[in-house]
């Protein structure tokens, strides 16, 4: 076990450099390719000022409130999301254990640290986050989600100590609230304005704080496999729970998140292996992929 | 509200809670709980209506059930667990008494080096080798035509040993005192399972009214076993440990396949003149006779043969008994077999680039027996595997997932690496926060282990019906095989390794 999490530490780490290098350096330099995938990315629209304030699409919510029954049913319609969620956590724990110097052979090495899971769901994240021994919050702007999550995480006493609001994380910020680390897994491609919601996450995130985003590339592999496949052939996802021109490429993202005072530190990709039936970690950032990053002390 | 409920019930379980019990006899507690233990049966009138909640609870603490003890016991990410031991034998909280001077039970195991280092790095073996056991780096086997012999020796893939016998008790002691000795939380509840409830459909109470979710948290969490002393637990994972006849199994609702061979294996220990180094086996038409060295001048018998026979041969006199064991060993139904017969040895030689060295070593005959140490127990032979391994909050390991013929001792080998595979997947699955009842890791378990238990049941059921045709020219290709095994280097690695329980795949390595 514990050889596996130093190889996967390894791995990540040495993916990071190739990938950093390889993929941003000369995007990085190249100005032309800024605007373009500036333009690319939904504008901010400054005139959008309706009552609820949020960076969430409202067709958005109507399409999680209708399935969110079956959060826990790992049969169900999050079948993908559960299979996926050991190979998140798997990153996300040598990470922030990295960043934070924890113990990675601890039971509990997330002792400590003040986390916030932004749009959690039914909790699949949050609550393996609390029984690594995180101080976790849970927010989402479903109501109903926040009521599956309370429930399934009322059942342990490990995870029954996760608060779940029904919230944004711009009314977080709003509140003044601050954290270790803010996660956003798999919930930046649901949102209208993903770089408001950067700078969101990033008024959250402590200074040298961390901040962990999840998403899918805007690849042809990824429509074919995240849309036509999930969705179409093998059924795993509602038809229309991604929509391709919402996604953001590895480079974007990386962007935004500069932008927003973070630097993108590691990034992944996940894969699947159909006759596994498995997700693993590994360099392919085509489709799925993960980016932790660190808030500068000197921002703000 | 809410908040306030669900605080107060996760408090309440942080702190020990004191166990009710209702038998009226102080119940013992086994391992560093009984310090604990013995407050808490005092206190226990104070705090009786709350239902203690484990991590795990182990159905069956027999060998394997312990075996899984002492894993999760041994490593980092899964000593901390809460674990209670549902096992209504006496032993488990008392001890076992083993007295060295004691002839051995006719109850053994041949355990593999696999399974051995399993162990040693758990730190129970090395309790076993404080207690009678008997490596062996020799094995015979050879049939009843007299055609065909092969002979193993653990110098051919450079080990020591091939394996050990060990009887059963020391094995179970030792793996007792593994985890009385290390700080694991452990509690044992000395009754049996009466029912149990999986608490898999909380979701559908949503709908209703969110008022269910103090009600629902209050009922805790995961699996709810009854004992048969009345009391109750919960626990996140059970683990159906409890043999061929196993009542997780059957309450969790999983079906098993699998047939009765209509054959009976008599087993008993028996004494020869000098010790005993090699282990023996030879097939006979009514099937194969065993004989395990197990210490001193002792050998353990593992011989089956038709219901009818075992019954005459149980009750038969002693005499008689050793009679028919020494004709079965050595001269009886067929000739002894000679070496270089067939011309075989020039058949295989192109084989024999990297000559094995036992390919050397001469048809050796079997000690004799000389007297009978223990009394003669019969067991129905059967084969059971169950349709599958895990659902959610159940997980089967041991008998209870796969009954196997004898044949090679291989039984308790595969519960060995049912119980290591399991700790391994627990641990992993601690060290990304999941919830160690969640279906989707339990089968990565099950996806682990079927394949492997599969083939070894296979193979043994291959050689139960192969020797249970007596027919010439079959009988001539039983032989070639038995040669082919014997001269052919690679091949004989392969089954040696695969015996020992370190290959996957026993001909393709």
């Amino acid at each position: 076990m514990a050889m596996a999490a130093n190889h996967l530490r390894n791995s990540t780490r040495s993916s990071v450099h190739s990938i950093l290098h390889n993929r941003f350096q000369p995007l990085l330099n190249a100005a032309r390719f800024f605007s373009d995938a500036a333009s690319s990315m939904p504008q901010p629209q400054p005139n959008q000022q309706s009552p609820p304030h949020s960076s969430l699409k409202d067709y958005e919510l109507a399409k999680f409130a209708a399935i969110a029954d079956s959060w826990w049913d790992s049969e169900g319609p999050f079948k993908p999301l559960h299979l996926m969620n050991p190979t998140r956590l798997a990153f996300i724990r040598s990470a922030l254990c990295r960043h934070f110097k924890k113990d990675p052979y601890s039971a509990k090495p997330l002792e400590g640290l003040k986390i916030v899971d932004v749009g959690c769901g039914g909790g699949i994240l949050s609550e393996p986050l609390a029984r690594l021994g995180a101080n976790v919050t849970g927010v989402d702007a479903v109501e109903k989600n926040i009521k599956i999550a309370q429930l399934h995480a009322g059942l342990d006493p490990v995870t029954s100590s996760i608060e779940f609001c029904c919230t944004t994380a711009e009314k977080l910020v709003e509140e003044g609230r601050k954290f270790d680390a803010v996660m956003a897994l798999e919930v930046i491609e649901h949102v209208a304005n993903p770089a408001e919601f950067c700078k969101s996450l990033a008024a959250l995130t402590v200074p040298d704080g961390a901040t962990v985003i999840s998403t899918i590339n805007r690849s042809m592999r990824a429509y074919a496999t995240a849309i036509v496949a999930a969705e179409y052939i093998l059924r795993w996802l509602p038809r229309g729970t991604h929509q391709w021109s919402s996604f953001l490429t590895p480079e974007e993202l990386v962007l935004i998140l500069q932008r927003a005072g973070i630097n993108v530190e590691e990034m992944a990709g996940f894969v699947y292996n159909p006759v596994t039936g498995r997700w693993s970690l590994s360099d392919d950032i085509s489709v799925n992929f993960i980016a932790f990053g660190t808030k500068s002390n000197n921002t703000e | 509200m809410n908040m306030v409920m669900k605080k107060t019930i996760s408090n309440v379980c942080a702190l020990k809670i004191p166990r009710k019990y209702f038998c009226t006899e102080g119940v013992k507690v086994a391992g560093s709980a009984i310090g604990e233990a013995s407050n808490e049966h005092e206190k226990k009138h104070t705090v009786s209506k709350i239902i203690p909640q484990y991590d795990i609870a182990i159905v069956g603490g027999g060998m394997v059930g312990m075996a899984l003890a002492c894993f999760l016991a041994s490593m980092p990410m899964t000593k901390q667990l809460n674990v209670a031991i549902v096992d209504s034998n006496p032993a488990l909280s008392s001890g076992l008494h083993i007295k060295k001077e004691d002839p051995p039970d006719p109850r053994v195991s041949t355990v593999t080096p696999a399974s051995i280092s399993f162990l040693r790095d758990a730190g129970a073996w090395k309790y076993v080798e404080q207690n009678r056991h008997a490596y062996f780096n020799v094995m015979q086997v050879w049939d009843y035509t007299g055609l065909g012999y092969a002979r193993y020796h653990a110098r051919d893939v450079n080990k020591d040993y091939l394996g050990c016998v060990a009887e059963n008790k020391v094995l179970h002691n030792a793996l007792l005192s593994c985890v009385k000795d290390s700080d694991f939380k452990t509690t044992i509840y000395p009754f049996r399972l009466s029912s149990m409830t999986l608490n898999t459909s909380s979701m559908s109470v949503v709908e209703e009214n969110t008022k269910s979710v103090e009600s629902s948290s209050a009922q805790g969490h995961g699996a709810k076993l009854q004992l048969s002393d009345g009391s109750s637990l919960y626990a996140k994972l059970v683990v159906g440990a409890d043999g061929g006849k196993s009542h997780v199994r059957e309450l969790a609702g999983i079906k098993t396949t699998g047939w009765n061979y209509s054959q009976n294996a008599i087993i008993c220990t028996v004494e020869h003149t000098s010790e005993n180094v090699c282990a023996w086996q030879r097939f006979l038409p009514t099937g194969p006779i065993a004989l395990l060295p197990i210490g001193d001048k002792f050998s353990n018998i593992v011989w089956t043969m038709s219901p009818a026979e075992s019954n005459s041969r149980k009750s038969t006199t002693e005499e008689e008994f050793l009679k028919d064991v020494n004709y079965a060993l050595d001269y009886g139904y067929g000739p002894r077999p000679t070496s270089g017969l067939l011309g075989t040895r020039d058949m295989f030689s192109w084989f024999k680039m990297d000559a094995t060295v036992s390919t050397n070593e001469f048809f050796e005959i079997p000690p004799k027996v000389i007297k009978l140490a223990s009394e003669r127990m019969v067991f129905p032979l059967s084969l059971r595997h169950a349709n599958s391994y895990a659902s959610k909050r159940v997980v089967l390991i041991g008998d209870a997932a796969h009954t196997v013929h004898p044949l090679a001792g291989q039984g308790v080998n595969l519960g060995f690496g049912d119980a290591f595979s399991l700790s391994r997947i627990i641990a992993e699955g601690i060290a990304l926060g999941t919830d160690i009842g969640e279906v989707n890791l339990l089968k990565k378990y099950e996806a682990e282990r079927r394949s492997a238990n599969i083939m070894m049941m296979a193979i043994l059921d291959g050689f139960q019906k192969a020797y249970s045709v007596d027919f010439g020219p079959f009988n001539i290709l039983r032989a070639a095989a038995f040669h082919g095994a014997n001269y052919i280097s690679p091949l004989k690695k392969g089954i040696i390794s695969y015996a020992s329980g370190e290959h996957k795949l026993p001909i393709f390595l």
